[in-house]
């Protein structure tokens, strides 16, 4: 069975499943979380690099050239919230972040 | 089974692993390097598929700097392990059964849509096409999209400065050059006049 597009499909939605799965898993641990964010982004490029090769177009690569772009403009960011949020409560356990609770 | 399917099955393998990691370890800096793995392996992945550029922009932009970035955020933390993890056997049924009845969908999806019926195409002969052909495309067609995107990024850059600078702290001790350059004679130089200072030493003497 030589290689074909469901393998590299399969692996994306495995990837994905998995990181699902750690979302819930890690719900106490911000940090924990957004790794799993990045995992997931990880699985849909995988997706796009796969879909790209077998059809033969480049617009799936150019999209994954702007996936990581953004991805990397908000992990930036979201580690700087991170940082703020831990100076101002000396914790990042996200039980701790209630105030918008009525 | 060809080397290449074998080095798929490996690098998916060793990827599917350490993204198991990822989500499971107890310890975040474990974690932030169990993910670096999972990149470097999808890296080799979208080697085998021809897609030089995109592997290597995944190995440098991820594992060079947002993991770096990670690492040192973990680091700086001070993080109760154990507090943070409590709940994690509480849900972790319910996450298990999540992520099987979506990897069964996607699965479900993807084989009755006949995507195991095509195969991988043949590669191009000539090394480096992968770059120069994203590269025309990328300056050509999607040239706004790609100007948004450095905007972005910059905008990125400002956020994160913006969001976890605080300002100087007021004890610090530093040099302002305008002031040093402006300075006057005045300011560091005073001339007092000492009447008699021979007689005063001679008059400690006595």
């Amino acid at each position: 069975m030589s290689l074909t597009l469901a393998h590299f499909l399969a692996l994306g939605g495995i990837l994905f499943s998995l990181s699902v799965a750690g979302i819930f898993l890690n719900r106490k641990n911000i940090i924990i979380l957004l790794m799993a964010i990045e995992l997931m982004l990880l699985a849909v490029n995988m997706n796009f690099v796969a879909f790209s090769r077998f059809h033969g177009h480049l617009e799936g690569q150019v999209f994954v050239f702007f996936i990581l772009t953004v991805a990397a403009a908000e992990a930036a960011i979201g580690l700087a919230i991170l940082m703020v949020l831990f100076r101002n409560r000396n914790s990042i356990n996200v039980e701790d972040m209630d105030e918008l609770k009525g | 089974m060809t080397a290449i399917e074998l080095v798929f099955y490996l690098f998916s393998t060793v990827l599917t692993l350490s993204a198991l990691a990822v989500i499971t370890v107890r310890n975040a800096v474990y974690a932030a390097l169990f993910l670096v793995l999972a990149f470097f392996s999808s890296a080799a992945i979208w080697m085998l598929l021809e897609v030089e550029f995109l592997a290597i922009t995944l190995v440098l932009v991820y594992v060079g700097a947002v993991m770096v970035l990670f690492l040192f955020v973990v680091m700086m933390l001070d993080m109760n392990s154990e507090r943070v993890r409590e709940g994690f056997a509480r849900y972790l049924p319910v996450g298990i059964l999540v992520a099987l009845i979506m990897a069964g969908e996607l699965m479900f999806v993807i084989w009755t849509k006949g995507a195991e019926k095509l195969p991988l195409p043949p590669g191009q002969s000539d090394a480096g096409a992968n770059t120069a052909l994203l590269g025309e495309r990328l300056y050509t067609a999607y040239l706004y999209p790609f100007e948004i995107a450095a905007v972005i990024l910059l905008v990125g850059i400002v956020a994160a400065i913006a969001l976890t600078h605080t300002g100087r702290n007021p004890n610090t001790r530093y040099q302002d050059p305008s002031r040093q350059v402006s300075t006057r004679r005045e300011d560091r130089v005073r001339i007092v006049s000492m009447p008699g200072a021979g007689s005063k030493s001679a008059e400690e003497r006595s």
